[in-house]
């Protein structure tokens, strides 16, 4: 199962990022393979839509679960209609590399 | 520190976007938002015609907090009203009332979507999880 995580870089060791639309890059972390890659987003100044738009790329990509900090209302909707998980961390401080260590455990 | 907001349960955004007054030359339009949880508190006590307590219940928040939204949300409406103000809906600090877990483990909130039949935490696996929204 392909997952993404939103993260303020493209290396291991970035920060989470709390935001969804508006993330600088997405981890896409495929735990069958093992495989990671980082994607950088192309919304992140976008003027509105950036939720959704993300939501596309995030469809496109196969993903099926989302870890972040918080997503807005629509893209709420459309991540459910896609039944695609959403899974919100408050926490500011870990990196990727934290996360994905708590995803294999 | 002040401690986090908690989020307050919504069980439907509004159906609108928001409201603009007519009839005024107003060429600064100048608006004023109002946070789903306020319409939410608005809808539950004047609409539903719960009891602030019962409502309260409802949004997962204490009876005073509902209070203080319910309170919140009339005066700005009243302001937008007198001051020919558009009103306008934004997130605020709500949660739309569907099913979301909570792990006990690491704190992560999560819902599970049809598709899924997993019944432990998607963030460390900890089977220790509960439903938030009662």
């Amino acid at each position: 199962m392909k997952t993404i995580i939103t993260s303020t870089g493209n290396q291991l060791n970035s920060i989470f990022d709390l935001r969804f639309g508006r993330a600088g890059w997405f981890c896409l972390y495929d735990d069958q393979s093992g495989e990671i890659s980082f994607i950088e987003n192309e919304n992140i100044n976008s003027q509105s839509g950036a939720g959704t738009k993300t939501v596309e790329k995030v469809v496109e990509l196969g993903a099926q679960k989302v870890i972040s900090g918080d997503f807005g209302p629509k893209a709420k909707e459309l991540l459910e209609k896609f039944n695609i998980q959403m899974v919100l961390l408050q926490d500011d401080n870990s990196t990727v590399q934290h996360i994905i260590d708590k995803l294999k455990s | 520190m002040p401690r986090k907001i908690r989020l307050r349960k919504v069980v439907e955004p509004p159906r609108f976007k928001g409201y603009r007054p007519f009839g005024v030359n107003s060429k600064s339009r100048k608006s004023i938002d109002l946070l789903y949880e306020e319409y939410e508190a608005l809808k539950l006590a004047d609409y539903d015609l719960l009891k602030h307590d019962e409502a309260a219940g409802l949004m997962g928040i204490s009876r005073p907090t509902f209070a203080r939204i319910y309170e919140s949300a009339r005066r700005k409406i009243a302001a937008a009203l007198v001051e020919a103000k558009e009103i306008r809906t934004v997130f605020g600090n709500a949660v739309m009332d569907k099913n979301w877990y909570l792990c006990s483990k690491c704190n992560a909130r999560f819902n599970i979507p049809e598709t899924m039949d997993k019944e432990t935490c998607p963030a460390c696996n900890s089977k220790h999880i509960e439903l938030i929204n009662k």
